[in-house]
């Protein structure tokens, strides 16, 4: 039996928006995301994927409870973290960290890369000053950058390095799980590459286990060990790597392969928007004793393959 | 870790290069320099105290060599009061904006930080001492307890933070949207420590605004009290309370009037304008000019 580092258990996050002004206004429930379900195991990678919208850097958010879930609990290394107030999540903190977006954001512009990367001991309370930053220093080198770079302002470096630097802040506790939500979406194309390699050495050397939520299926295909992929909140379809690219069930799966572009030009093919009703009626049928469960146990998701989880509309 | 590497300049450096173009602002600063510069050594510049009468025989001279801004109707000295009576404005103007200032960041970063009841509660508190009238709400208090320095400090302080306090907040609303906070929440990092090593010193901007942008006011609240005689008590020079004497003879010897409304006009106008140039070089959306 594998082990799990992460582990998200029907995790949902509702909004209510209210609409128009005055003393009663109507309340609108967004659901961002419902009942997510996933098991991020140890030393592996699983990408989330989906179209901007549908929840998956929520999830991200909620399972580093930097967001409150309205429904669901969320497993670090098989302990419930859901409830804990800040005095206990901290130890769980050191667990796990994060990578965002934009890393002009994301590193504090007042400070120099030295005590951006040196924060996380500093919170923690590791080691003395002096032992901080010469770790820090340590791990710029480490993610590809000088010691040097150390007295340097984040305005003074290009987002590739930037993100290194969010990097090397986000590794420097040793943690077991890292959050990458689109670290690679706002660089570009030779920048990614390099990006993406540095993540694959860093996370073979240290065992990390990583979520790595991206819309780039290219990306993902390089680097993710099993793939979910998202919409509208929900997970509609969870495989291997392999498996999803070379055999994807859901149409909506399908629609995101097809998205990819084409090197060959002859293999370019116009691509259109799919519709809630092309999703609903192309959404696989099977019946329930074609999949040898009683017809009062519907799943969500139906096992098609050992490992291949897709959203099915099962019939009795 | 002995390279040649150029020097590095934090983000205040490139504030202070925008800051040093504006010619207003410099000069204003030079101004104010000055200003704070006399009032620390009027001692050394004057030749009698703010109180002695030494010229009585000589009241209502004008001005002349002997007596640069003339004697006013006590027989003092009146560039000596009047350089004395810096240090009662710059004084009151500090004080008020310092206070203002360690009002005004505590409130501005909680409402900011932490928006919903907090926020809302402090904002309803801004509109409370927005709606007052200060000069009105310094008039009673002044006559309640009878004026005098501190009484002045508190009530300029009580009015002066509200500006500051907005400042903040707006920037902290700003930053704390910012993914390194978000970095610094998953981090562990308490509420407490977030507003202290992130959120303060971003917003070291709007509160060096908020500061000298305070001064003024409180000077000009000072010398709106003084001159309606529930402000500094006399002998103590002040430019308002002077300028109120010297309205009685301003037909005859308007020397008494003129030379405290410039010296108020100048420091007030000199601090502004320092101010605008200082927000001018710290605004954040002129970054990369």
């Amino acid at each position: 039996m594998m082990q799990t580092a992460l582990e998200l258990r029907n995790l949902s996050k509702t909004y209510h928006i209210r609409a128009g002004g005055g003393l009663f206004p109507a309340v609108n429930t967004l659901h961002a995301v419902r009942g997510v379900s996933l098991i991020l195991p140890r030393n592996k990678i699983l990408g989330l994927v989906g179209e901007s919208g549908s929840g998956k850097s929520t999830t991200g958010l909620m399972a580093l409870r930097l967001l409150e879930p309205t429904g669901g609990q969320i497993l670090v290394g098989g302990a419930d973290i859901t409830g804990l107030d800040h005095k206990a999540l901290k130890p769980f903190r050191r667990k796990m960290q994060v990578v965002f977006q934009d890393s002009y954001s994301a590193l504090d512009p007042m400070m120099t890369l030295a005590q951006i990367v040196a924060e996380p001991l500093h919170i923690h309370g590791l080691g003395s000053a002096r032992e901080q930053t010469d770790q820090a220093l340590d791990w710029l080198v480490r993610v590809g950058l000088d010691r040097s770079y150390g007295s340097r302002y984040p305005h003074e470096l290009s987002g590739g390095q930037r993100q290194r630097v969010a990097i090397a802040r986000a590794l420097i506790l040793r943690p077991d799980v890292l959050v990458a939500d689109e670290p690679t979406s706002a660089l570009d194309v030779s920048v990614k590459a390099q990006i993406i390699n540095l993540l694959q050495d860093l996370q073979a050397e240290m065992g990390l286990s990583i979520l790595f939520i991206s819309h780039d299926l290219s990306v993902v295909r390089s680097l993710t060990d099993s793939v979910a992929v998202m919409l509208a909140g929900r997970i509609v379809e969870q495989a291997p790597t392999e498996a999803i690219f070379a055999d994807p069930q859901h149409i909506y799966t399908r629609s995101l392969l097809d998205a990819i572009p084409a090197l060959n030009p002859k293999d370019r093919q116009r691509r259109s928007f799919i519709s809630p009703a092309q999703i609903e009626a192309g959404t696989p049928r099977y019946s329930a004793a074609a999949l040898g469960i009683p017809p009062s146990d519907v799943p969500g998701l139906v096992q098609v393959s050992p490992d291949h989880l897709v959203e099915a509309v099962v019939t009795p | 870790m002995t390279q040649a590497t150029p020097r590095q300049h934090g983000p205040l450096y490139f504030a202070w290069r925008r800051f040093a173009a504006n010619k207003a602002a410099v000069v204003s600063g030079l101004v104010l320099m000055i200003l704070v510069l006399m009032a620390i050594f009027a001692p050394l510049l004057t030749k009698t105290n703010y109180d002695e009468q030494k010229f009585l025989t000589d009241a209502y001279a004008m001005p002349s060599s002997t007596y640069w801004f003339g004697v006013d109707d006590l027989g003092r000295d009146f560039f000596s009061r009047i350089v004395y009576g810096s240090r009662i404005s710059l004084t009151i103007g500090f004080s008020s904006a310092l206070f203002s200032v360690l009002i005004g960041i505590p409130l501005g970063a909680a409402a900011g930080y932490y928006g919903g009841a907090v926020d809302w509660a402090v904002m309803r508190l801004i509109e409370l001492f927005s709606v007052v009238p200060s000069l009105l709400a310094a008039m009673l208090l002044g006559a309640l307890t009878g004026g005098g320095f501190f009484t002045i400090v508190l009530v300029a302080a009580l009015f002066g933070w509200v500006q500051v306090c907005l400042l903040v907040r707006a920037q902290v609303k700003a930053v704390r949207e910012k993914e390194f906070i978000r970095a610094a929440q998953a981090l562990g990092a308490s509420p407490g420590y977030i507003i202290w090593r992130h959120l303060i010193p971003n917003s070291v901007s709007p509160i060096i605004v908020g500061f000298v942008l305070a001064i003024p006011l409180a000077m000009m609240l000072e010398a709106s009290l003084s001159f309606l005689g529930i402000g500094v008590p006399p002998p103590l020079p002040s430019w308002g309370q002077m300028i109120n004497v010297g309205m009685n003879f301003m037909y005859f010897y308007w020397h008494l009037a003129v030379f405290p409304t410039a010296a108020l006009a100048i420091t007030v106008l000199a601090i502004t304008l320092f101010g605008d140039g200082l927000r001018d070089a710290l605004d954040p959306t002129l970054k990369g000019r």
